[in-house]
């Protein structure tokens, strides 16, 4: 689904990867690990196509198309999500206003007609139960005034309404209680299936001890140093980073 | 599309004007220039009565001891007043009983605009007054009004058929001295609208009129008189859209609103003269004076949408003169590459207990001025005025400007007044989220666009509401139909 081949990439002239490569199948759980500065956020944005990167050298493959020259809304409509850090504000517009938005740009691109609005309704209450979701919650400005769990939650129910085939989780326990936590963990799982893979972006093990991942990498100066199964993990946690700085700098 | 500030910086500056085109009409202009006898023509050209005549003459020899005002923060190059046509009407005039009779280039003109007759016909609960080029050409719906006893006209028609009503309150809420351009106005205005509510009625529909200026050269005075008398109740829409033009044009409009005791009036404009070139060249220059006057328990309010013209001089404002009398103002600004915006109200508390409350919204782009000017006046005889006031800005890009000058004068120890004001800008951040979420930029900044001035769209009927949305994406997006 997704293939990432030597991807080196800079902001403002500065390179932050330095030859990555992952290799993701449907159906799988990626988690890619690693210390603040490694270059996390980084391939988050670059995958969904943040401007403000660029690509100087590799290549990244999306569904067997190359996919470096498109815009990020051109990448969303081929079914790439991406959960924020930091989820922005949009005051005055409801989180139903907005995701009626997204639906329905993403409907346009394939050349349907926008969602018939008792559908709508319906795919919204079930997404929404499924997250624990209040709905006077769906009225509310996006992201603004919501604490650091609302705006994670809200991701995830974007995210479950958007169905995509790729998505990828940034630092989303971040700022997290472990109830909050589990919640999204759980939609998130209850999302899985066959077709559609994830790639949790994560300095720290807990999270994956909710979304348990088939794979774990580890993100190291801007390259995949290490890769394991969820071991790997459980190893991070016990260990801390420093014994992988030490192997990769010997 | 790709989106770094630069990128949407130019983006905005690319887009035209949708609306330009100019309409072939044979017109009957008048000479350029100003004196009495233009003055006297024009009223005779009219068929005004001679107290109306005396009425302009007085207003002219005012304006000609009167000085252009230059307080406002905004430049531009002042018009000679002499080289100016002071009246242009279409020389068809017609008297048509169906649409069949009208030139067909008219019709063609406001289907480009998207506001056919046709389609406002079909619009149940709107009747339309449509100003084109200075004189009502058609006027619908005006059979079920009347059986309400409401009367809606030309200015012109009500000066003759309705002149005890035009001569008691002409000039009342607006003197004929009041400023520079009201008196220019006075002195020449060519048509408007007129309306009266009486005692008791509530107008089943939306009132609504199109202005247009369509003829180059011809400066548009425009004179808008509405009456509501004791507990009525009246919604008042007047939109625009002009045709592009090299030269300025020159529109100073005067707009006079009176409730009686317990009568309301909600006045809604949703304004897009020429703004001008991306070089900042053309435009007009929209120099109005709106103003109200409540009596006792009356309400007025004002909703305005501004997102055209290349300089803006607009004040819509209340005199609270009757005690429990409600002011309100609500309104989005938009400016764009060179336009400026010098706009926001008077909310003058007279009364006992009278309540106020200013929402704007302005929205800055390219190279463009957006000013907020307000006052908030309490007299030392009002007590217990309150008043609200809630001033936010939003910019795009690095070259624009947004002011605020909110002005309070308190002569009443009593009084209660709230100021609030935010700036903000439209982030990358933001463009990004959406675009992330398949949301392409220029959804994006409209979606951003239509949450930052929901407060005041929701004021708007909800016809109105959606062509003023329409305009602020076309105002401020690269999408030219």
């Amino acid at each position: 689904m997704l293939k990432i081949e030597n991807l080196h990439a800079s902001i403002e002239d500065k390179e932050i990867l330095k030859g990555l490569g992952i290799e993701v199948k449907p159906g799988e759980v990626h988690a890619i690990m690693g210390p603040n500065g490694a270059g996390k956020s980084t391939l988050s944005s670059v995958i969904a196509g943040r401007e403000e990167y660029e690509v100087t050298e590799g290549s990244i493959e999306f569904e067997g198309e190359d996919i470096n020259e498109l815009e990020a809304d051109e990448r969303a409509h081929k079914g790439i999500f991406m959960s924020f850090q930091y989820p922005v504000e949009i005051p005055g517009i409801s989180v139903t206003n907005f995701i009626k938005t997204a639906i329905n740009s993403n409907r346009k691109a394939q050349g349907l007609e926008d969602m018939p609005a008792n559908e709508m309704l319906k795919k919204i209450k079930e997404k929404a139960a499924l997250l624990d979701i209040d709905m006077k919650f769906l009225s509310r400005s996006l992201n603004e005034g919501f604490s650091g769990g609302e705006k994670k939650r809200n991701e995830i129910f974007q995210m479950a309404m958007l169905e995509p085939k790729l998505a990828i989780l940034d630092e989303t326990d971040s700022g997290l209680d472990i109830d909050a936590l589990k919640i999204v963990a759980n939609g998130v799982n209850k999302l899985k299936s066959a077709d559609n893979a994830v790639i949790v972006i994560t300095h720290y093990q807990r999270l994956l001890d909710y979304i348990v991942p088939d794979f774990v990498h580890v993100l190291f100066d801007g390259k995949i140093v290490k890769s394991g199964t969820k071991e790997l993990a459980l190893e991070l946690e016990a260990k801390g980073y420093d014994w992988i700085k030490q192997e990769v700098t010997a | 599309m790709a989106y770094t500030e630069e990128e949407l910086k130019k983006e905005l500056e690319t887009q035209e004007y949708a609306y330009g085109f100019y309409t072939d009409i044979e017109a009957d202009t008048l000479p350029i220039g100003l004196n009495e006898d233009i003055v006297r023509a024009i009223s005779k050209k009219k068929n005004e009565p001679e107290w109306m005549t005396e009425w302009r003459l007085e207003a002219f020899r005012a304006w000609e001891q009167m000085e252009e005002p230059d307080w406002a923060n905004v430049h531009y190059e002042k018009p000679d007043f002499q080289s100016i046509s002071y009246y242009s009407a279409p020389k068809k005039k017609p008297q048509y009983e169906s649409l069949d009779e009208v030139d067909p280039e008219l019709l063609d003109t406001f289907n480009k605009l998207g506001i056919s007759i046709d389609e406002q016909k079909k619009l149940t609960g709107v009747a339309v007054d449509i100003v084109m080029d200075s004189v009502s050409v058609a006027t619908t719906f005006k059979k079920t009004l009347a059986e309400k006893g409401i009367i809606f006209c030309s200015i012109s028609e009500a000066i003759k058929e309705h002149s005890e009503l035009v001569k008691k309150y002409l000039g009342t809420v607006v003197p004929q001295k009041d400023n520079f351009y009201a008196a220019l106005n006075s002195a020449v205005f060519s048509d408007g609208s007129f309306c009266y509510i009486p005692k008791g009625v509530r107008c089943p529909m939306e009132l609504s009129t199109y202005f247009r200026i369509n003829q180059a050269g011809t400066g548009q005075f425009e004179r808008t008189l509405v009456i509501a008398d004791e507990s009525s109740y009246v919604s008042y829409l007047e939109g625009c859209t002009a045709p592009m033009r090299d030269e300025n044009q020159l529109h100073a409009a005067v707009v006079e609103l009176i409730a009686l005791d317990d009568a309301e009036i909600k006045y809604s404009t949703v304004q897009n003269w020429f703004p001008g070139g991306k070089d900042g060249k053309g435009g007009v220059f929209n120099f109005v004076t709106k103003r109200g006057l409540c009596e006792k328990n009356a309400k007025i309010s004002w909703t305005q949408v501004e997102t055209g013209s290349a300089v803006t001089w607009k004040y819509p404002s209340c005199i609270l003169k009757g005690d429990n009398s409600i002011g309100e103002f609500y309104s989005i600004a938009v400016t764009n590459n060179y336009q400026q915006a010098d706009t926001g109200t008077k909310m003058i508390h007279l009364g006992n207990n009278t309540r106020s409350t200013i929402i704007s919204k302005g929205i800055s782009a390219g190279k463009s001025q957006n000013s907020y000017r307000g006052l908030v006046q309490v007299g030392s005889r009002a007590a217990n005025a309150r008043n609200f006031s809630q001033c936010d800005s939003l910019l795009m890009g690095n070259n624009c400007g947004a002011h605020t000058f909110p002005y309070i004068e308190a002569k009443n120890k009593t009084a209660q007044i709230e100021h609030e004001a935010t700036t903000s800008k439209i982030g990358e951040d933001q463009i990004f989220y959406c675009n992330q979420r398949g949301i392409d930029t220029e959804k994006a900044i409209a979606l951003i666009v239509n949450g930052f001035s929901k407060e005041v769209l929701n004021k708007l009927p909800m016809e109105f509401a959606v062509e003023a949305q329409k305009l602020l994406e076309i105002s401020l997006e690269g999408s030219v139909g």
